[in-house]
């Protein structure tokens, strides 16, 4: 059966994309409320931007983190001003590099959401007394909740199927940075297939799952009132 | 300083609004006129949904925009019916008729109970809104802007989403509305059937511009309006159920001025009614002569106007302080020498009671 390194891969890998698609939670839907209401020159400069991870090789976008993150980049020199110290190599360091490698992952869905709800409910919500934030916490998001489902599993899921980012960041430490992925191109090179069969089968079912939950529980596109 | 102050100016590509309005603080005013007329945008800058860069209005004395205020809409003591009910999808009729009523503030002028037993929709409350008819999810609409108890109640073609039967099925609520709450209502519509059914004032639109405004009756009777209403021009008397003729299956409707019978459609003697006469149905003779028409009225020329059709007249006739509108060709109009001051006899062929 599984190995007990394993099973410590596939735990770090499930609590890494549960962190990773709580985070996107917080920092995506204002992200993704905003280029759905906006109308300014912005929209497309930031979408665009936003979208950039989709088609980056994920060791481009694994460098740059890397420079960034590093001793002496940007990131690197505020993170050890404030007693952190590096992240590259670090539970911490990945959990940043998966949050802008799914980005687009969450942030995708909930637009599309949010612009099916459309400015009419918003527009109801304002003659009932309700202020923006008000109708955005009792309207938009319940109306949005199927894209919230969504985006939540695409972005749990995709962030379970990095590898490249994990190399070029948090390279191969079990326990903090050994993800399944990894585990999984480690044992291959040690040649133990056997080990890489189980693990990788169990991936396979993770995946299929996944989309068949995505695929198959479609629910009716709500009626509008 | 009862009433609304309303001035707005502003300017998008192929549309302007360019108003300048005072309305009565108390009855049915309708905004009317043709699809791109500016009426619905009118009201949404009433409501605070459109923010007109140059614009001033007062709602009973109280300042909600100008150069420099601005009262956001969910700080306007309004209630808003959109032409589709725009139920919250997520809610239930109840969690719909709650969501306004739990954030007001004011004092409650209108209970939900009474709200929900005006529109008729008890059994529906814990139904989702894709579970109601057309008709059901509009009167929940209206329900829910009554149960914010607003100062003022905004409603945008409320009917017009909806089928004939539909709309006979709404109206008779927005009647009790009218009769039964003291709220001002401004109903923006495209037709004249539901304008002269509800309305007490008339603000007639076209192009962005208010082509008149005044008191309903005298201001369907102006003839130098280019209010293109075409077969539905006619004019508006209130009256009161005076006879029930159980014989003929017919009442007689006084107003003043004259009295009217009508088919009988079971109200009692003494019910306030609201008589509509197209001017279609309506001719002129100089002499009262015998005919199947059994409503005929004396009285006197007043003005004569130009109809639609070159071949038209229209002709205001004076019967004591009432006035009527009558349809002729011009050939019969010169063959019966109506001119203006003349005494005739005013024969009105069909009346429409509105309840």
């Amino acid at each position: 059966m599984l190995t007990d390194s394993d099973l410590q891969a596939l735990w770090l890998t499930v609590r890494l994309a549960g962190i990773v698609t709580l985070i996107l939670l917080l920092v995506g839907t204002p992200i993704a409320w905003w280029l759905a209401r906006t109308k300014t020159w912005w929209k497309g400069p930031i979408g665009a931007v936003v979208a950039l991870p989709l088609v980056l090789p994920p060791s481009v976008l694994g460098f740059y983190l890397l420079l960034a993150m590093g001793p002496n980049g940007p990131v690197g020199q505020l993170t050890q001003a404030l007693g952190i110290g590096p992240l590259p190599f670090t539970f911490w360091g990945l959990v940043i590099a998966s949050v802008f490698y799914s980005l687009p992952f969450m942030v995708q869905p909930l637009q599309t959401a949010f612009e099916a709800v459309g400015d009419r409910p918003l527009e109801v919500a304002a003659t009932l007394r309700a202020s923006p934030l008000d109708a955005f916490f009792t309207v938009a998001v319940p109306l949005a909740a199927p894209g919230f489902l969504t985006a939540s599993i695409l972005t749990f899921a995709h962030t379970v199927g990095e590898f490249g980012v994990v190399l070029m960041i948090g390279g191969n430490l079990p326990g903090a940075t050994r993800v399944a992925s990894v585990q999984i191109y480690d044992h291959v090179e040690a040649l133990e297939y056997m080990q890489a069969h189980r693990l990788a089968a169990v991936m396979l079912l993770f995946s299929f799952l996944v989309l068949l939950a995505l695929y198959a529980w479609r629910p009716n596109p709500k009626k509008g009132g | 300083m009862a009433g609304i102050d309303a001035c707005f100016r502003l300017d998008w590509p192929g549309f302007s609004l360019d108003v300048d309005l005072k309305l009565p603080g108390r009855g049915v005013t309708a905004l009317f006129g043709h699809s791109g007329s500016g009426k619905t945008t009118l009201l949404r800058c009433i409501a605070g949904l459109e923010r007109a860069p140059q614009g001033r209005l007062a709602v009973d004395g109280e300042l909600w925009q100008d150069a420099g205020r601005w009262v956001p809409t969910h700080k306007r003591p309004i209630g808003y019916v959109f032409q589709e009910a725009s139920l919250f999808a997520h809610l239930t009729v109840m969690g719909n008729l709650r969501y306004g009523m739990k954030r007001n503030s004011e004092a409650q002028r209108v209970s939900l109970d009474h709200a929900i037993e005006l529109l008729g929709i008890g059994h529906l409350l814990d139904r989702k809104p894709d579970r109601l008819s057309g008709g059901e999810r509009q009167r929940v609409g209206i329900a829910r802007a009554l149960a914010v108890s607003p100062r003022l109640l905004l409603m945008d073609e409320p009917l017009a989403a909806l089928d004939l039967k539909r709309k006979q099925e709404i109206l008779p609520y927005l009647e009790r509305l009218h009769d039964e709450l003291d709220i001002p209502v401004l109903y923006v519509s495209h037709s004249p059937d539901e304008v002269a059914r509800l309305a007490d004032y008339l603000v007639a639109m076209e192009g962005g511009r208010v082509l008149a405004s005044g008191p309903l009756a005298e201001t369907l009777a102006r003839l130098d309006l280019p209010i293109r209403l075409g077969e539905d021009a006619g004019a508006i008397l209130d009256g009161t159920v005076s006879e029930v003729d159980r014989k003929w299956h017919l009442v007689r409707v006084d107003f003043d001025g004259g009295s009217l019978w009508a088919r009988d459609q079971g109200l009692s003697v003494g019910r306030r009614v609201r008589v509509r006469v197209l001017a279609r149905d309506v001719s002129l003779a100089s002499e009262p002569g015998v005919s199947s028409i059994q409503n005929v009225l004396r009285g006197k020329v007043d003005a004569i106007g130009d109809d639609e059709h070159p071949g038209l007249a229209l002709v205001r006739v004076q019967v004591g302080p009432s006035v009527l509108l009558a349809r002729l060709t011009k050939r019969a109009a010169a063959a019966l020498a109506i001119i203006q001051g003349r005494d005739t006899w005013v024969q009105v062929k069909s009346v429409a009671l509105l309840e």
